[in-house]
């Protein structure tokens, strides 16, 4: 049965390592340019041509012309992102000035803003669900309040809250804890809310203080509903995170996405998207291990 | 001895207060008492909310439960013989009447009164130990560390669960969770014991063995214990007395039977006894009998 799951494992994962190779095959072969020929073009277009840089004199070949490798105006290949990647990871910790900070420092500073604005979110979110959930009148009170708060865009506190802290890496931090707040506090909320009534009464006859009941029954109790919420508030902050960072300009590898637009370097901007779905894609797994360990069989 | 089986006849007629009182009085050996007890559920409208009229579950329902007795009650669903059990643990209020431990009224759950669940009601993110624990934690709250544990393992041992503490819930068998559920409802030493058909979702091998336990438990502990069932072999199998409800709405307490089978009991030897004949053909009859006034009632 071992033998037969490894053997599945190395299959699929060869079938995966297939399909990459097959998608950069197509890539490459989709943009690559025809090389040059010069026929059925007159002297004067090759002289014009050659005075735009499009083309230059093959150095091997005396009299005729290639593409010129350093324009580029189509959609860069697979090479090229490539030669990208190795660029900007061979010296990821470098700082040149104010705007030119390497891959390491970009990501680092992603998951800072990231993790902070997360943690605050998961935290005070399960506080205050844990609250409205035991709290009918509480639940009763802010219902309406969290109705409207919830459908606003993180997007759309941004503004607002730049011009009240006045400083962009805080500005990007509330902007993940307000993407990643409401569905935790609504995940806490309708988790202790429907804890199994069972759990509630062996509370009551054990004669748990508030304190026991809430770290014996409560919390492990709505631990699922708990998880469930928490995910969905980190894929929120995952896509607000990136626009965040583009708005406000300070660093990241958001920002980093739109300066390489800015320089129209597509395929700075190609290893720009690859970076970030790097970052989530291990942010996911490190969720997913916490996800695990509070989980519980019935 | 053919006429060992007493069949007692509750008095229905309310009295008045005083008389009440006088009863209290001269019956000082009950641990349990429940005196003129109704329950009525507010009638939900159509839209979930409560309305003015009421549906009366039973009603004016009275018996002691004497210490260290084993009590049982049957009834078909609906007549509230769980809303009862729930009564006496404190999850819920009588509507009207009260419900007296040790001469005190029930007002909420206690440590004195341990309930076993037909749904065992462990804590699935705690181990089999931890659940047990958690309780002798409670009910002793001085208890050093260390006299915890050897209380809890004393139980864990007792209702032969060695080996099987680090272990969670999920990972038992039906029958393993409910000794889990004894377990903690024994360790805490309680003055009444409150099982909510504890057995039914275990299948009748294991059924039996735990019954056993529960005697063996019961007999070194002395409490008093209380227990809804529909299974009428367990019934006798376990009890001193069994009360039996007539059908809800407004269902009364219909008479209480004696069991004079002497303990210990087994299995075999009751099969043998013209008593236990008699005594189950006498609740069979009775439960059969309301089965069709239900009926007739529908049709």
């Amino acid at each position: 049965m071992k033998e037969f799951a490894l053997k599945y494992k190395l299959k699929v994962r060869f079938l995966s390592l297939m399909l990459l190779v097959f998608i950069l095959f197509a890539w490459q072969a989709l943009t690559t340019r025809p090389s040059f020929s010069a026929a059925g073009l007159s002297e004067n277009d090759i002289m014009l041509m050659e005075m735009e840089g499009d083309i230059i004199p093959d150095p091997k070949n005396e009299g005729q012309y290639i593409n010129n490798p350093e324009k580029t105006t189509t959609f860069p290949g697979p090479v090229q992102v490539g030669h990208k990647l190795i660029e900007e990871f061979s010296n990821p910790f470098h700082k040149k000035g104010t705007n030119d900070h390497g891959m390491g420092w970009l990501v680092m500073y992603t998951l800072s803003v990231f993790a902070v604005g997360f943690v605050l979110a998961t935290v005070s979110g399960i506080v205050l669900g844990v609250f409205i959930g035991l709290s009918r009148t509480l639940f009763e009170v802010l219902n309406p309040f969290l109705q409207v708060l919830k459908p606003i865009s993180p997007l759309a506190w941004m503004p607002l809250l730049l011009y009240t802290v006045q400083d962009g890496k805080t500005t990007s931090i509330l902007v993940v804890f307000m993407a990643s707040l409401w569905p935790t506090v609504a995940g806490t909320a309708f988790g202790v809310n429907n804890i199994r009534q069972d759990y509630i009464r062996v509370a009551g006859l054990l004669q748990f203080g508030w304190l026991r009941k809430l770290v014996t029954v409560v919390l492990p109790g709505a631990a699922p509903a708990i998880v469930a919420g928490v995910r969905i508030s980190f894929g929120s902050a995952l896509v607000a995170v990136v626009p965040a960072e583009m708005l406000l300009g300070e660093l990241g590898v958001g920002y980093n996405t739109w300066i390489e637009w800015n320089n129209l370097d597509i395929a700075g901007m190609i290893v720009s998207i690859l970076v970030i779905g790097v970052v989530g894609f291990i942010l996911d797994a490190m969720l997913d291990r916490v996800a695990k360990g509070v989980s519980f069989a019935e | 001895m053919l006429n060992s089986t007493a069949t007692i006849e509750p008095e229905n007629e309310p009295e008045n207060g005083s008389d009440n009182e006088s009863q209290r009085t001269t019956e000082p050996a009950s641990a349990l008492k429940v005196d003129y007890v109704t329950k009525e559920f507010p009638v939900l409208s159509g839209n979930g909310t409560a309305t003015n009229e009421s549906f009366c579950v039973f009603e004016e329902v009275k018996f002691n439960v004497r210490k260290g007795e084993f009590m049982s009650m049957v009834g078909h669903s609906g007549c509230g013989k769980s809303t009862l059990l729930n009564m006496m643990a404190g999850f819920d209020k009588p509507t009207r009447g009260a419900i007296v431990v040790d001469g005190k009224e029930v007002t909420g759950p206690g440590l004195d009164r341990m309930v076993v669940f037909q749904s065992f009601a462990l804590m699935p993110w705690l181990t089999c130990f931890e659940n047990i624990r958690v309780a002798v934690r409670q009910a002793y709250p001085d208890w050093s560390v260390d006299e915890v544990k050897a209380h809890t393992q004393k139980y864990v041992d007792t209702m032969g669960l060695t080996g099987t503490e680090n272990r969670r819930p999920a990972l038992l068998s039906g029958g393993m969770r409910q000794r889990v559920g004894l377990a903690r409802a024994f360790c805490v030493d309680p003055k009444v014991l409150l099982l909510d058909e504890p057995f039914a979702q275990i299948d009748a091998l294991t059924r039996g063995v735990i019954q056993d336990e529960l005697m063996r438990m019961w007999e070194a502990a002395g409490a008093t214990v209380f227990m809804v069932t529909h299974d009428v072999d367990e019934a006798i199998l376990l009890s001193d007395r069994i009360a039996l409800m007539s059908n809800g709405p407004n269902a009364q307490l219909s008479r209480i039977i004696e069991v004079n089978i002497p303990r210990p009991r087994t299995r075999a030897q009751m099969i043998e006894s013209p008593q236990y004949t008699r005594i189950r053909n006498e609740i069979l009859k009775f439960l059969i009998s309301h089965q069709k006034s239900d009926l007739a009632d529908k049709v």
